[in-house]
């Protein structure tokens, strides 16, 4: 083991995060709750990279793990190449994290948010212009009002901003865009491309898939284990079975229909449509429509290419 | 050093754009002198009495017209019988009622002695035995009046001097239990919500994840309370010496350094009640039930310490209100110097050090 960090810290350049059979567990009063079983992956520098998966996943456990505020129970990982329990100092001058809580001064105006975060890690806000300019120039008509009177989606530039104040080589996002309205989702995830031209390694979590083809790679995440990690296309590619949306007038009806016939692998829900597997893989549109004739003949059918959350379906019920 | 500084400007943004608390913190001191200066005080004034008068001579006329005379009581109701008695103080209309037998002043001259009856509502017991105390003392008063120059021999007269407050006045108490009160809740319970308000808003996550001690701005956190406090004290020493008339015998300079000392002791302790609460609810409750009652109730303030049973006695040690407040009424009002003072000023001073040395000690770096 204690080869392997120095390996890890002095040769491996061009990884900025490594995380090693990390454990993690929560005594509760009743019992021991698992937040991170077995949790290993590695984050190439400058790369964008989602973890993936539902409120309760261990997410935010990862993260604060990662950024030295817990301490895992086994297992070990390392920062832009310090170890996070014993370096953590080290670690806290180079990360910025934004955790998945406002965590600004509500009664301090956008530019006092601004100049406290600077001055504790001992910079100012011209010092590191250039990298926080595009986002900073969005929320600048609104520096001399209070940060608890801005909208979400100006509340998540600011403390982008924030965390971006001493050019950090990590920056950790706990759920950036949740509670933010689709717009200021979509600008978020542009911003945070742009910073990829800086060099910054982006550590991002999220509950929505979609976000997850955003990513240059993802973890899914789902009770504390990491089921795939692999490139968003990646990750679609892998979905084998050909993939049919269906959708008729009396959508609850169908669902109980079609998980009632015989030739159904798996039915689920998915936004205006159910989506829909065989067990046949060889199925036609033809076979296809046919079968589904017999709940209703009013039905329309397509087959279309998997998302993230369709393997995440596929993955969850493994 | 400019790091710091920047801290306790953010400090002093939070604490002026919060109006209400700032009002609260600004006013509270005053509110409290007024209230126990004028409102809540235990001295006894115009309190209506009844006489019974079976004799109505000359004598008992006079002793009725000093009772009326005083300024602790009003006569109002003159009874004929003593069944009168009973129902009047079931009413509540008087709080003591004198009685005279038949025949009091040929009594007094023939037997050389006589006897006053004073009968006293004592649902509460010490209202009872100050309003028995005053109508002892009148009476007495006029007993040596009609001795005159007659001489007799074998009295012993107790002379009494009060001293330091010779008119008996409550303020002199309350002054230093205010003071007391107003630092605790300032600096103990205003610093502890405020370093718990940061964990809370999840602002502490960000500041620990720095490469800054967080410690540094916890400690920033506790200089705009501190200057608080010194303009509150300020205020209270103001208040008390122009409205209420309770001088200053002491050095101001040592007053206002003790003022600090127990300051800081707060401050300490607002920043050990901190490191073990995690919501502003649970640092508010501790603030109220471990902090501000034991100073009203073991200060001596309110209740003489002396006559607590020895476990109490031996607790009321460690509150240190108990101390500033013996500290302040020695300088304050007795006028004494550091001398008879370092004692008290030196167990603050070790509960300071105690304090914040446990709470640096248990401060975390991380969040669990």
């Amino acid at each position: 083991m204690t080869y392997n960090k120095q390996r890890t810290a002095t040769n491996d350049s061009m990884i900025a995060v490594k995380v090693h059979n990390i454990k993690k567990t929560f005594k509760t009063e009743k019992s021991i709750v698992t937040a991170l079983e077995d949790i290993s992956f590695e984050v190439n520098r400058g790369e964008v990279f989602g973890l993936i998966g539902p409120d309760g996943a261990g997410k935010t456990t990862l993260f604060r793990i990662l950024t030295t505020l817990m301490i895992a129970d086994a297992g070990d990982a390392w920062v832009d190449g310090f170890e996070v329990v014993n370096k953590y100092k080290e670690i806290r001058k180079r990360v910025g994290y934004m955790p998945g809580r406002f965590s600004l001064y509500q009664d301090l105006t956008v530019e006092e948010n601004l100049a406290f975060f600077a001055t504790l890690f001992n910079t100012t806000l011209e010092e590191n212009y250039d990298l926080i300019k595009t986002i900073y120039q969005q929320i600048e008509p609104f520096k001399k009002r209070r940060a608890g009177a801005l909208s979400g989606g100006m509340k998540q530039k600011l403390a982008l901003s924030c965390a971006l104040i001493h050019r950090p080589s990590v920056l950790f996002l706990d759920e950036p865009t949740t509670g933010v309205d689709a717009v200021s989702r979509k600008e978020f995830w542009e911003l945070l491309r742009q910073l990829q031209i800086h060099g910054i390694t982006i550590i991002v979590s999220t509950p929505y898939m979609d976000e997850a083809s955003l990513c240059d790679r993802v973890a899914l995440m789902q009770e504390g284990r990491i089921m795939q990690i692999n490139s968003p296309r990646g990750i679609t590619e892998s979905f084998k079975k050909p993939l049919w949306s269906v959708r008729s007038g009396n959508m609850y009806q169908l669902m109980l229909d079609i998980l009632a016939l015989d030739a159904i692998d798996t039915c689920y829900p998915f936004g205006q449509y159910h989506h829909v597997v065989f067990k046949d893989e060889t199925y036609s549109l033809e076979n296809a429509k046919q079968i589904l004739s017999t709940i209703s003949s009013d039905l329309e059918v397509k087959q279309i290419p998997a998302t993230i959350e369709d393997c995440f379906m596929e993955l969850m019920r493994k | 050093m400019k790091q710091f500084l920047f801290f306790i400007q953010k400090e002093f943004y939070h604490l002026f754009r919060d109006k209400r608390t700032l009002f609260i913190l600004f006013g509270m001191p005053v509110i409290q002198i007024v209230i126990f200066g004028f409102a809540l005080t235990n001295e006894v004034k115009n309190s209506r009495i009844a006489i019974l008068d079976n004799s109505k001579d000359e004598t008992t006329a006079s002793i009725i017209q000093e009772l009326n005379a005083s300024r602790y009581f009003d006569v109002i109701e003159n009874l004929n019988s003593s069944s009168e008695l009973e129902p009047i103080f079931q009413e509540g209309k008087v709080k003591l009622a004198v009685v005279f037998p038949p025949q009091f002043q040929n009594t007094l001259l023939h037997a050389n002695t006589a006897q006053i009856q004073l009968i006293a509502d004592a649902t509460d017991p010490n209202v009872a035995n100050t309003l028995t105390n005053y109508a002892t003392a009148i009476i007495m008063d006029y007993q040596s009046k009609i001795k005159g120059n007659q001489n007799f021999p074998y009295t012993i007269n107790t002379e009494m001097r009060f001293l330091y407050n010779p008119q008996m006045k409550g303020s002199y108490n309350f002054v230093p239990g205010v003071m007391a009160m107003v630092l605790m809740l300032v600096c103990a319970m205003m610093t502890s919500i405020s370093i718990v308000k940061e964990k809370e808003l999840g602002t502490m996550e960000v500041i620990l994840v720095s490469p800054i001690v967080p410690l540094r701005v916890v400690v920033a956190k506790m200089i705009p309370y501190l200057l608080l406090s010194m303009v509150n004290i300020g205020s209270i020493l103001l208040l008390s010496v122009y409205v209420l008339d309770v001088p200053i015998r002491g050095s101001i300079v040592l007053l206002v350094f003790e003022c600090f000392v127990f300051t800081l002791t707060a401050l300490a302790l607002g920043l050990f009640i901190s490191s073990v609460s995690d919501s502003q609810q649970t640092a508010m409750l501790i603030s109220l039930m471990g902090m501000f009652l034991p100073t009203i109730m073991f200060s001596g303030f309110m209740f003489p310490v002396e006559n607590m049973p020895i476990p109490l006695q031996v607790i009321s040690n460690l509150v240190p209100a108990k101390w500033f407040y013996y500290i302040v009424k020695e300088v304050m009002i007795k006028g004494l110097g550091f001398i008879n003072v370092w004692k008290e000023t030196a167990i603050l001073t070790a509960m300071t050090i105690f304090l914040m040395a446990i709470s640096i000690k248990k401060f975390k770096t991380r969040l669990e």
